[in-house]
C-alpha cells in the first residue's frame, strides 16, 4: 500500500443487540472501524451483516448498545441524518432509481449538499443554477473516476448488472462521504468485473481517504483488499483481526466449514 | 434529415442542462409559441377559443399538477379535481371579500389555499402508497365537494353553491374578449409551465423521483422523505388549485362544486396516463387528446355518418370509439403520447437510413 496511514477509531459499535419481535438479529456485538481503514464483515448466509450495515447508518435502530461515529455517541438518529454526517452506502440488491438517468442518479447522490429551495429551482435563476452547474462539475468527476462517460445519460435501467454496481457505487461516492458502506459489491460479478471493482474500491480508500465498511461472500478478495475482519455466525461475533488472524481462527473455521463430532 | 444534432458540441454544463439541448428543438418550441401567442388569437374564431383551446389550456395546466405528483412523486391521486374546486372557490372568496385584490395575487392566494389543503391530504402518503393512497385522496374527493356545498359562506349563500366569477381585470384592463382570455390563460399556463419544467429537471424533481423509484436508498442518500412527498402534494395541488380558478374565472363563467366531482378527477388522470406519465409535455399531448378528440369524433360522426345512422347509436358511438382508442394507445405505447414522440424524434435523427 502506497502512503495511506490508518488512523484513530472514528466508529466504534458498542454491545450491539437487534431484534425484530422474537428473532434476534444481533446479538452483544461490539468492534470499531479505523479512520482510512478497509473493514470487512464476513459470515455465512443469515449471519447479520446486512442487518449490521443498517444500524450503522440507521435504518434499524438497536435496542441495546451505542454507537460512537466522529466522537459522538448517538442513541438514536434516522438515515438522512446518517447521510449528512457524510456516511454512504451501496445496497445488497442494486437500488438505484430506475427511471432516471446515470448522471441524474449520481446528482441525486449530492442532494444533502444543495441548498436552493424548490421557489428558487422553479425560477432557476442566481443561486439554483450556480449550484447544478457546481455539483454537475463534481459529478462528473465522479464519472469519469469510475470510467463511465459513454453512459451519462443512459436511463439506468437500460445498464447490464456490472455498471450498474459502478452507477450505484458513483452515486455514494458523489456525497464525498467520509465512511463508506458496501453491501456485497461484488456479488454477481464475472472476474473481470471483480477486478475493476476492487480497483475502484482501493482507489477511492487509496486516494480518497475513504474509511470503508464492506460485507462481501468472495474469500479471496476480503482477505486481498481489507485490513481487518469482522466474522459474524448467528448474529454473534465469533471472530475479529486481521486476515491472516480470522484465517487460523478456530471458531470461524468451525462457522464456514463445519466441525466432526 | 433536417432533425440532426450532428455539429452541435456542448463546451460548457451550462448549455449541456438547458431545456432542449438539441438546436431544433429550441426552433421548434419558439414557431409554437410564436404560434400560439401571435397567430391563433388573431385567427381563431370564438367557438374555437372558449370551447376548445382555454379548456385545453387549462386542462393542461390541472393535468402538470397531477403529472409533478404522480408521474414525477409517484404518489397516486384520484382528488385533482378536488384541489381545483379549493382554487376557485378560494380565489372567488378572496376576489369577493377583499377589496381591491389583484386578480393575480387572487388566484396565487386560490393556488395557496390548494397548496395547504393538498398537504393534509397528502399526509396519509406518509403511511400507505399505491392503490391504497389512491383510495385515501378520495376522501379529499369527496369531502371537500360536500364542504363546499353543504357550507353555503363559500359561495357567498348562493343556491346550491353555485358561484359567478368576477370580472377578470388587471391595471384596469378588462379580459372580457375571447381572446384576452385565451392570452391570459396562455401566459400563465406558459410561465406554470417553464417553472414546472425546472423544478422536475432540478434537485427537487430529482428528490421526487428518487422517492418514487426507491424509496429506501432515497433516505440513505439523506433525502427526507416527508418533506418530500407533502411537498410534491402542495405543488401539485397549487397547480389543480390555479387551474380551477382558470376554469371557473376564463372557461365557464358559472361553476358549482358538483362541477368538480370525480369524473373530472379521472379524466385528468386519463390524460396524464395517456399523454405520458413523468412528462411536462405528456400533459398537454393528454388533455390535447382528452379535449379534442371528443369534439373530432362527434364531427365525424354527425357529418360524415350522418343519415347513415340512428341518433341513438351515432351518440352512443362516440363514447365507443373515444373508449376503443384510449386502449388501443395503451397498449401501442403503454409510456403515452410523449413516449411516442420521443420515439419518433429519436427516428428522426437517422431518418432516411436504419441505422
Amino acid at each position: 500500500m502506497s502512503g495511506r496511514k490508518i488512523g484513530e477509531v472514528i466508529l466504534d459499535l458498542q454491545h450491539i443487540s437487534l431484534r425484530f419481535g422474537g428473532v434476534k438479529a444481533l446479538t452483544d456485538i461490539s468492534f470499531d472501524v479505523k479512520e482510512h481503514e478497509i473493514r470487512a464483515i464476513i459470515g455465512p448466509n443469515g449471519a447479520g451483516k446486512s442487518s449490521m450495515l443498517n444500524v450503522i447508518n440507521g435504518v434499524y435502530h438497536p435496542q441495546e448498545g451505542k454507537i460512537t461515529f466522529h466522537g459522538e455517541e448517538r442513541a438514536k438518529m434516522e438515515p438522512h441524518q446518517a447521510a449528512m454526517q457524510g456516511i454512504s452506502r451501496t445496497f445488497q440488491n442494486i437500488a438505484l432509481f430506475k427511471g432516471m438517468s446515470v448522471l441524474d442518479n449520481i446528482m441525486t447522490g449530492r442532494i444533502t449538499k444543495m441548498k436552493a429551495n424548490f421557489l428558487e429551482q422553479a425560477i432557476h435563476l442566481g443561486r439554483a443554477r450556480r449550484e447544478e452547474l457546481a455539483h454537475r462539475a463534481k459529478v462528473e468527476e465522479v464519472i469519469d473516476f469510475l470510467e463511465i462517460q459513454h453512459i451519462r445519460k443512459t436511463p439506468v435501467g437500460r445498464l447490464p448488472y456490472g455498471l450498474q454496481k459502478r452507477v450505484e457505487l458513483g452515486r455514494a461516492l458523489a456525497a464525498e462521504p467520509s465512511m463508506l458502506l458496501l453491501d456485497e459489491p461484488m456479488a454477481g460479478m464475472n472476474v473481470e468485473e471483480k477486478q475493476d471493482m476492487c480497483r475502484f474500491i482501493l482507489d477511492v480508500n487509496d486516494q480518497f481517504g475513504t474509511t470503508i465498511v464492506l460485507i462481501e461472500h468472495d474469500m479471496g478478495v476480503v482477505m486481498d483488499i481489507s485490513d481487518r475482519v469482522v466474522v459474524l455466525d448467528y448474529g454473534k461475533k465469533i471472530g475479529d483481526g486481521t486476515p491472516d488472524e480470522v484465517r487460523n481462527n478456530e471458531e470461524v473455521i468451525s462457522a464456514y466449514l463445519g466441525v466432526s463430532h | 434529415m433536417l432533425y440532426r444534432e450532428a455539429g452541435q458540441f456542448k463546451s460548457s454544463y451550462t448549455s449541456d442542462q438547458q431545456i432542449f439541448p438539441i438546436r431544433q428543438d429550441r426552433i421548434g418550441i419558439m414557431l409554437l409559441l410564436l404560434v400560439a401567442f401571435v397567430l391563433v388569437p388573431g385567427m381563431a374564431d370564438e367557438y374555437w377559443l372558449k370551447g376548445i383551446l382555454i379548456p385545453f389550456l387549462v386542462f393542461s395546466l390541472a393535468a402538470l399538477g397531477l403529472n409533478i405528483l404522480t408521474g414525477y412523486a409517484g404518489q397516486l391521486s384520484l382528488g385533482s379535481a378536488a384541489f381545483m374546486a379549493v382554487g376557485a372557490f378560494a380565489s372567488y372568496n378572496f376576489m369577493l371579500r377583499i377589496d381591491g385584490m389583484p386578480l393575480l395575487v387572487a388566484f396565487a392566494l386560490g393556488g395557496v389555499m390548494a397548496a395547504l389543503v393538498g398537504i393534509v391530504f397528502g399526509l396519509p402518503s406518509l403511511r400507505i402508497k399505491g392503490f391504497y393512497l389512491a383510495v385515501a385522496t378520495l376522501a379529499a374527493q369527496f369531502f371537500i365537494i360536500w364542504l363546499l356545498t353543504k357550507v353555503s359562506w363559500f359561495s357567498n349563500d348562493s343556491t346550491s353553491g353555485v358561484i359567478s366569477a368576477q370580472e377578470m381585470e388587471i391595471f384596469g384592463y378588462v379580459f372580457d374578449s375571447p381572446e384576452s382570455k385565451y392570452l391570459l390563460v396562455l401566459s400563465i399556463v406558459t410561465v406554470m409551465a417553464l417553472m414546472a419544467k425546472n423544478m422536475v429537471r432540478g434537485a427537487v424533481g430529482r428528490a421526487w423521483m428518487a422517492v418514487r423509484d426507491m424509496d429506501v436508498a432515497a433516505e440513505v442518500i439523506g433525502i427526507r422523505i416527508m418533506h418530500t412527498k407533502l411537498l410534491a402534494f402542495a405543488v401539485s395541488s397549487f397547480y389543480c388549485g390555479v387551474a380551477g380558478a382558470l376554469y371557473a374565472y376564463a372557461y365557464i363563467g358559472t361553476v358549482e362544486p358538483e362541477g368538480f366531482n370525480l369524473d373530472l378527477s379521472f379524466k385528468i388522470l386519463f390524460m396524464i396516463i395517456i399523454g405520458g406519465v413523468g412528462s411536462i409535455s405528456g400533459a398537454f399531448l393528454g388533455s390535447a387528446f382528452i379535449v379534442l378528440l371528443p369534439i373530432f369524433l362527434d364531427v365525424l360522426v354527425q357529418d360524415v355518418f350522418a343519415g347513415l345512422l340512428p341518433p341513438s347509436i351515432a351518440s352512443n358511438l362516440q363514447l365507443m370509439v373515444f373508449g376503443g382508442l384510449i386502449i388501443f394507445f395503451l397498449i401501442v405505447e403503454p409510456h403515452g403520447l410523449a413516449r411516442l414522440w420521443q420515439i419518433t424524434k429519436e427516428k428522426l435523427r437517422l431518418w432516411p437510413f436504419p441505422h
